[in-house]
């Protein structure tokens, strides 16, 4: 068999997709390849993440490292090709050394293109294309009252706005034609996306012709001047007009070129024995600038160069997606033919369009509303014949990813087509949309075709029936394990784990099992921190730089002069970085060390609020009867009733109560997981309420008298959502699943009712301040790390 | 070989960290034998110390990215964190920390 050597020039998404379709069809060739940048191949697509959420370069790697092991592909990284000898097969790098190759594979890429005008050069004028340009961005943008210009209104520049706008700064697009996006969208779509942008604080300028950069006298940047005389102040302006192929090495090799590197249907360059794809390349006149054609190129490229099939490629359909969150736009072909039909509601901003170029579909673009862009996507492709246009944009409204043929490519990034995805259900067997995802690499990209991927992998019968298991490893679901921890008499996490295997795999889910453990048991198990989440061994919720926040429990939201000092002064002992009066009607004191969290707990004299916990959070309430003019119950007093009364209980997910003092409801207790309203006559109990990531209205469970009768009402809802839903489902999710009329039927029959307070009573006289732990921690080394122990060297007698 | 701690200043089945040198670890404790990473999280800089752990593998407190503790490879994920041999003799655990075992080896 051939040991081909073969060298690839580039490490980018082009270098890393030829390596990949090379070594499908050749396991025996040397393959190499040379990254001029210090880094393996990474995920050009989501560079944006950098700038958005300062996430590092690492994350975004295409593979990691023991890929390339396992495959047996070199990489030789910070390294740069400068000559190639097509005569003798030899590569020469910038440290002196040469390789000989048998196959050479140009994937150079390309370089963003940069305007020659005045102040071009400044600092605070930035390119958008590499990680050190996103983190050089960031940082710029994150400045306080910093002013941001992108010059560039294309899919690029307008992703790179919506990243600064992340940040925080304002920011203008300056752009030189007459609509955005011009290369992939009409005047109309074009004209309804400037007020989507402006929504998010982004402001776009048309028909503006930068012709200078100015500056301060200290060098920065501070502002552009524009061709018709205007100019605009700006302390960071980022560039992106466009990209220029990579062709320095390839025109020093003598390949032949035009715009890009010449390549035919086989991906062959004019010189013998060298390839080119990607960024860099031209076929059939074209050089493309997204992803999708470069997995289109290297399936070819993979073939021929190898000799094992005789693959031609035909050229890609451009299909563009704007990564802007909160904008849905995609762009595929062209934007404009001999027959264009258009669906639009200008007022919802949603705008469809069908282009027919002879009859065939020859493009679309849709905006707002971007349901069936793959349908269509398979049948531009195609060039398909279509007869009703307008039906057939309609019809592909209402189209699901599961009527699509199998060739419909679903993941643009990773080049992967519904079929494939099909066949990891039904020939291996993955079980869930992750298992299809992590096996086929779609969604991995981008992201943008997560929901569709999901929605296949079911209807292919991959997760479609599937429980919601507690442990997704062992597969068990609550009520199996409620059943056998009853049976056996199960104590703890560990005894779980022994007799069924739960939580030892990957161990997400622990913090399930220990509440499960806890409720089933009436809190009378044995308690293993080990099972807990940080933020549950600790008694403080975990913040972004691993320092802890502390807030002390203020039943009712109401607090005293006392309490105030003490708080006051233990934020000024312990250098707490914010004191925060929280939504939940308390006081916040955020960025303490680990360390110190039992000193300030002791300072306090306060119990916990158990902010960080699975648990019963606060009770808001309004001021009532006792102050408030219009109030006809004594809010106050009930909501600081129910706070002691529940306090120190650990549920399912958390629990937000809310008692106002007559209908105008000042506590919003209407939104809370159980809201109580002060009405003429008595107290309304509601369950089920949301202002969070969703918001819902409570549902009024039942209305009674006093306010004794609202306080047992309640309780009883919470011991049965306690005992009844899966963890970390919400109540707002528990009350709509198990349905209103059940949940009533519960609460009003005397003996149910009588019985779940039973358990509420016994499971709250276990409970206790966590924050006692203070005086009697759970292991020495509850609160500390490793840094007083005296470091040693080796033992004698040596390692066993 | 250095001495870090005896085990039991680490509670079962959790991590602390120390430093040694320049270096900050996170050891763990778990079912199946102790183990050391590097402390920070490859991703945003978490506490993987502070992380759940299971028989081979500890999930970062902050994004829940999840990692072998053997080899450091994110598991479903392309992070890698570096290694280190973590041995015990007697009561007291040992860092093998001028080599790190990186991922794969
Ligand atoms: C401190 C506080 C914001 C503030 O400064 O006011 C806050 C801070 C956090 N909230 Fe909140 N929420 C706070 C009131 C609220 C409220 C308002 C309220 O309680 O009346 C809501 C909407 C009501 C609700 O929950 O339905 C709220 C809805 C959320 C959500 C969305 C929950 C949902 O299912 O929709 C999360 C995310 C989650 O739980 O998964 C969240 C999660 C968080 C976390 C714990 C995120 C985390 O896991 O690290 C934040 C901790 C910050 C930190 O580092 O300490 N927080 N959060 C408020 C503390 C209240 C308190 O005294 O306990
Ligand atoms: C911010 C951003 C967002 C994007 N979003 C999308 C999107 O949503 N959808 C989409 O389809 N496309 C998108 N793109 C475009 C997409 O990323 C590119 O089409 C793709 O990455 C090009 O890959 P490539 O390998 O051809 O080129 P490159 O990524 O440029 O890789 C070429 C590599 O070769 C190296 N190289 C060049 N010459 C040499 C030499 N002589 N020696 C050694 N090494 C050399 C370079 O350093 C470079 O690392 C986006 C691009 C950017 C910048
Ligand atoms: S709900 Fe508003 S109006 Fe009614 S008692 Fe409370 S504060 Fe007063
Ligand atoms: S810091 Fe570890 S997962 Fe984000």
């Amino acid at each position: 068999m051939s040991s081909k050597r073969v060298l690839i020039i580039g490490g980018g998404i082009a270098g890393q997709a030829a390596a990949e379709s090379i070594r499908e069809h050749d396991q025996d060739a040397s393959i190499t390849m040379i990254c001029g940048e210090p880094r393996l191949p990474y995920d050009r697509v989501r560079l944006s993440e950098i700038l958005v959420d300062g996430s590092s370069a690492d994350t975004l790697a295409l593979r990691p490292a023991e890929w390339y092991e396992d495959q047996r592909v070199e990489t030789i990284t910070g390294a740069w090709v400068i000559a190639v000898d097509s005569d003798a097969r030899t590569i020469t790098l910038a440290d002196g050394r040469e390789l000989s190759y048998d196959a050479l594979v140009l994937a150079t890429g390309s370089v963003p293109l940069m305007p020659p005008i005045p102040g071009i050069d400044l600092p605070g004028v930035h390119a958008f294309r590499g990680p050190e340009d996103c983190e050089q961005i960031r940082v710029a943008a994150s400045r306080p009252g910093v002013r941001a210009v992108v010059i560039g209104g294309g899919l690029l520049g307008l992703e790179a706005a919506r990243g600064i706008v992340a940040q925080g700064a304002p920011v203008t697009v300056v752009h030189l034609v007459d609509r955005l996006m011009e290369r992939q969208l009409d005047a109309a779509a074009a004209g309804l996306l400037v007020p989507k942008f402006a929504e998010m604080g982004v402001s776009v300028e048309l028909e503006r012709a930068t012709d200078q950069i100015f500056s301060r006298p200290s060098g920065a940047v501070a502002g552009l001047n524009f061709a018709d005389g205007e100019s605009l102040d700006a302390d960071l302006v980022v560039v992106s007009i466009g990209i220029r192929p990579e062709l320095t090495l390839a025109r020093e090799a003598g390949v032949e070129l035009d715009r890009g590197i010449v390549v035919d249907d086989t991906m062959a360059t004019s010189l013998p024995g060298i390839w080119a794809l990607g960024e860099c390349a031209q076929h059939d006149g074209i050089v493309h600038g997204l992803v999708a054609p470069i997995h289109d190129q290297a399936r070819v490229l993979g073939e021929t160069l190898t000799g094992a099939g005789a693959a031609r490629y035909r050229g890609s359909t451009p299909s563009a997606k704007l990564k802007v969150a909160g904008i849905d736009l995609v762009s595929i072909g062209h934007a404009e033919g001999d027959s264009e039909v258009i669906s639009s509601d200008t007022a919802a901003g949603v705008y469809r369009k069908l282009v027919v170029r002879d009859g065939r579909a020859a493009g679309a673009v849709l905006l707002g509303d971007i349901r069936g862009h793959e349908a269509l996507l398979a049948e531009i492709t195609a060039a398909a014949e279509v007869e009703d246009p307008l039906g057939r944009l309609a019809e592909a409204a209402v189209a699901t990813p599961a009527d699509l043929p199998d060739d419909a490519q679903i993941c643009n990034c990773n080049g992967v087509c519904k079929g494939q995805l099909v066949s990891a259900v039904v020939e291996d067997g993955c079980n869930t949309p992750l298992e299809v995802m992590s096996r086929t690499r779609a969604g991995t990209g981008c992201g943008s075709c997560k929901p569709a991927v999901i929605e296949i992998v079911q209807s292919a019968g991959g997760g479609a029936n599937e429980p919601a298991y507690l442990c997704a490893c062992a597969k068990q679901t609550r009520e199996q394990l409620a059943a056998r921890i009853r049976e056996d008499g199960l104590q703890s996490v560990s005894d779980v784990s022994g007799a069924c295997g739960t939580g030892r795999e990957c161990g997400a889910c622990k913090p399930a099992l220990a509440y499960l453990v806890s409720e089933v048991n009436d809190n009378r198990h044995r308690e293993e921190r080990h099972a807990r989440f940080i933020n549950d061994r600790v008694h403080a919720n975990i913040q972004n730089d691993g320092t802890f926040s502390v807030v002390p429990r203020m039943y009712g939201g109401v607090t005293s002069p006392d309490e105030l000092r003490r708080i006051a002064d233990a934020a000024e002992k312990y250098n707490v970085r914010m004191v925060k009066v929280t939504g939940g009607q308390r006081i916040d004191l955020l960025g303490v060390d680990k360390e110190d969290l039992p000193a300030i707990w002791r300072d306090l004299g306060m119990p916990s609020g158990h902010a960080y916990a699975k648990a019963v959070r606060t009770v808001k309430t309004c001021v009532g009867r006792d102050f408030c003019r219009f109030g006809i119950g004594d809010s106050v007093k009930l909501g600081i009733d129910l706070e002691h009364a529940w306090e120190g209980l650990y549920t399912p997910a958390k629990v937000k109560g809310g008692v106002s003092g007559c209908p105008r409801n000042c506590a919003e207790a209407t939104v809370k997981d159980i809201g109580v309203v002060a009405v003429e006559g008595g107290w309304q109990v509601r369950v089920g309420g949301a202002a969070g990531a969703n918001v819902r209205e409570a549902d009024i469970l039942t209305t009674v008298e006093t306010r004794a009768e609202a306080l047992r009402i309640s309780t009883v809802f919470l011991q049965y959502y306690r005992e009844n839903a899966d963890y970390k489902e919400r109540a707002y999710d528990f009350v709509p699943r198990i349905g209103l009329e059940e949940i009533r039927a519960v609460v009003e029959d005397e003996t149910r009712a009588g019985e779940l307070l039973e358990r509420f009573r016994i499971a709250k006289a276990a409970a206790f301040d966590p924050w006692l732990e203070r005086d009697e921690p759970y292991h020495e080394r509850q609160f500390s790390d490793l840094d007083d122990v005296e470091l040693v060297g080796p033992p004698a007698g040596g390692e066993r | 070989m250095i001495r870090v701690c005896a085990v039991e200043d680490v509670p079962p089945g959790e991590g602390r960290n120390v430093s040694v040198g320049d270096l900050r670890l996170a050891v763990f404790r778990t079912d199946s034998g102790w183990y050391a990473t590097e402390a920070g999280c490859p991703h945003m800089q978490g506490p993987l110390a502070d992380g759940i752990v299971a028989d081979a593998s500890v999930i970062c407190p902050l994004h829940e990215r999840r990692f072998s503790l053997q080899t450091g490879a994110e598991i479903n994920g392309s992070l890698c964190v570096k290694t280190y041999r973590a041995v015990v003799h007697r009561d007291d655990v040992y860092i093998l920390a001028d080599v790190p075992v990186l991922a794969g080896a």
